[in-house]
């Protein structure tokens, strides 16, 4: 395989990283500072995905469509947080697996119903509908946009993280949530802060999607099996480890794709290369993710060790 | 007991004899199956509205005989069609199964309809089996066999005279006999051949390894979502237009309304198209629009026949189908204007037709469709029918 060939590969494995990046921010937040495990994050990026396309068939905005998206299902999340989930966050994980796994089959079947079993579209932007030359090959400018758009957020929430008084409540919270609370910090609204925050992400996600993806029930499920891959691997709490290790799996499963069938090609026949090669590519995140936790149990990038 | 339990029991006792009644006076039961929800939904509606229409254009009866559709969903789920099948069949006692969306449903009912020594019309899938080795007597199908759709793009891509054509699908059964199908008719070299992961969204890396390989065409079976990202990821990457996209279930009645203009220019195989201009199929479509407000997809199109064919059927048994003989040899005779023209049934209960070339273009209204491009094959068999031991 050419050297032009492999930059282009690794530039279509930083742009899957980075929508995995967008996913395991909020995923890691809600898990590492809250103990929540919350399986319904696929379903809220299915929902951001919806509102986007819906906002920007009825605006022409794609500006608009993100921020609805972003916007509308860091409500929803909140809402959802008062309304009810907010209980569990103190209950053993089994009960929050099966409480959100609940809400994964009602979210698909409510989608359903709502706008229908056949694929919603969503146009690409004018501005960004073109391929840009590079390395000699023609790369979709859209990939670019969202390739930018994961590291700004980036940027973004380390800031919130580090360097506002919002973000150091919530690492202070992560450490311990009772003197945090003794302090005179309302750690209920903090968690729905954050709880909410990490689905604004999730439905940012679901948006930027959008365009190359067909939206449709269901559609969150493949992308959170991944995203808690990535989490696993970058270390549970961490924004920097969600963000490594979302590179690692984007690259790792891209190039897999690409030059593990061409290995297998010269070792064996072409038929037996076919059949192994997607079938080992497709294995190869979640062996590197054994291979993680076999060595590095806590993950690759994990939060720095917490005083009890 | 209270006043409202008594009329609880009463109103109960009214519907069940309401109920007697009505299947008391249907002569003809029909089982319908097909898949009814998932991502795979609208095909098994699209089906059943076809059949519906059918049943209303022989005038709500088929043969002269009044009918009831016992409706199912299969949820694309092999075992849940079995459990289907076998309640049509045991508690039911229909007269005839038909619908079927998926091969992998289809194989697994395949046994159950046999035992039960029942007629089956199938409407959409073609499983190389039951074409072959497991043939049976008393199964029609009104689509094709599995390979054909594929065979004929095969030939189009040979009559173009393209060298080098780069292969993609997904790694399963259909993907692979749908890459078979192709290479059995396509005589120029392969310049790739990649299966990607079943449901797999992405394809930004295949397509970067496919531009490289600088092949003249490609051919691809995406079916359903797996089609709506394919094509958009093509169109974005600017490579819609340059090379040719040669393509089976990807492009049809089902993913193009999402697509839209991004599926311009792609070409597709099947036996059907919306734009056929025989008596039939205008009507067929007129009416299908009219009704159900969309363009009629070559699923509901293959389920109107299968309608109409069941209605000429009867017609022969006079209205009757306790006779399982009579009525399977009135089926063979396939004596009704299919809306593609011609129409005959091969030995193994598949259709031998025309198969044609089609290309995503806008219609008269302006409406993103497919137009007939071509008929590469004329009365095509398909390749297992040698294995069938049926006379």
């Amino acid at each position: 395989m050419s050297f032009n060939l492999l930059l282009a590969q690794s530039l279509n494995g930083l742009q899957f990283g980075v929508l995995l990046f967008l996913m395991a921010a909020g995923l890691t937040l809600v898990f590492g500072i809250m103990s929540f495990i919350n399986l319904a994050h696929g379903a809220l990026y299915m929902f951001g995905a919806y509102f986007a396309a819906l906002v920007f068939a009825a605006s022409g905005s794609f500006a608009l469509a993100l921020l609805a998206a972003a916007l509308g299902v860091f409500v929803l999340a909140a809402l959802l947080d008062a309304g009810g989930l907010a209980v569990l966050h103190k209950r053993d994980h089994l009960d929050q697996v099966l409480a959100t796994f609940g809400m994964v089959l009602f979210s698909n079947e409510f989608v359903r119903w709502a706008w229908g079993n056949s694929p919603l579209f969503m146009d690409t932007p004018d501005a960004l509908s073109n391929s840009v030359q590079i390395f000699g090959f023609n790369y979709p400018a859209y990939r670019f946009a969202i390739i930018g758009v994961g590291l700004a957020v980036a940027l973004g929430l380390y800031a919130l993280i580090e360097r506002t008084r919002i973000g150091m409540l919530i690492r202070a919270g992560a450490s311990n949530r009772e003197m945090v609370s003794a302090l005179g910090v309302n750690i209920g609204w903090l968690n729905r802060f954050v709880f909410a925050l990490g689905a604004g992400l999730a439905g940012l996600a679901g948006a930027m999607v959008g365009p190359i993806l067909s939206i449709q029930p269901g559609m969150g499920e493949p992308i959170l099996v991944l995203t808690l891959v990535v989490i696993v691997i970058g270390g549970i709490g961490s924004i920097r480890g969600a963000f490594l290790g979302a590179l690692v799996v984007g690259v790792v499963d891209t190039l897999g794709r690409v030059l593990l069938p061409i290995w297998l090609r010269e070792l064996f026949d072409a038929s037996v290369a076919n059949a192994a090669g997607p079938a080992l590519a497709s294995m190869l995140v979640y062996l590197l993710m054994v291979l993680v936790l076999a060595f590095k149990p806590d993950g690759l990038f994990p939060v720095k060790a917490r005083q009890q | 007991m209270s006043q409202t339990t008594l009329k609880a029991i009463c109103a109960a006792a009214i519907a069940t004899c309401a109920l007697a009644t009505t299947s008391a006076s249907a002569q003809v039961k029909i089982g319908f199956m097909s898949t009814l929800s998932g991502p795979a939904a609208s095909l098994g509606q699209d089906m059943y509205d076809g059949f519906m229409l059918g049943v209303e254009h022989a005038g709500g009866k088929l043969g002269g005989a009044a009918i009831e559709v016992l409706k199912e969903d299969d949820q694309l789920k092999p075992e849940l069609g079995v459990q289907i099948v076998s309640k049509f069949i045991e508690r039911d006692k229909v007269d005839i199964v038909t619908g079927v969306t998926f091969s992998n449903v289809m194989m697994a009912v395949a046994k159950p309809l046999a035992d039960g020594k029942a007629v089956f019309v199938g409407s959409n899938a073609g499983p190389a089996p039951l074409a072959g080795a497991q043939c049976n007597a008393n199964f029609f199908f009104t689509s094709w066999q599995n390979d054909m759709q594929a065979e004929v793009v095969g030939k189009y891509a040979t009559d173009k005279g393209y060298k080098n054509v780069y292969i993609m699908a997904p790694n399963y059964q259909s993907g692979k006999d749908n890459v078979a199908g192709f290479k059995r008719y396509f005589k120029g070299g392969v310049a790739g051949e990649v299966y990607t992961t079943v449901n797999q969204p992405d394809y930004s890396a295949e397509i970067a390894q496919m531009q490289a390989a600088k092949p003249d065409a490609l051919f691809v079976f995406y079916p359903g979502g797996m089609g709506v990202n394919f094509v958009k990821q093509m169109r974005q990457a600017g490579l819609l237009g340059q090379i040719p996209l040669l393509s089976v279930s990807t492009t049809d009645g089902s993913t193009i309304p999402a697509l839209k203009e991004t599926a311009l220019g792609v070409i597709s195989g099947t036996f059907w198209g919306p734009d056929f201009n025989n008596a039939a199929s205008k009507k067929f479509v007129a009416d299908f629009e009219k009704k159900y407000n969309r363009i009629p997809s070559q699923y509901a199109a293959q389920s109107y026949d299968s309608a109409l064919l069941i209605d000429s059927a009867l017609k022969k048994t006079g209205g009757k189908a306790s006779d399982k003989n009579a009525l399977a040899a009135a089926l063979r005779a396939a004596d009704f204007k299919s809306v593609r023209g011609n129409f005959r049934f091969n030995k193994n209960g598949f259709p031998i037709q025309d198969m044609h070339v089609f290309e995503v273009a806008k219609d008269a209204q302006g409406r993103v469709s497919l137009k007939t491009a071509s008929t590469p094959l004329k009365d095509l068999a398909d390749p297992y029918v040698k294995d069938c031991p049926l006379k």
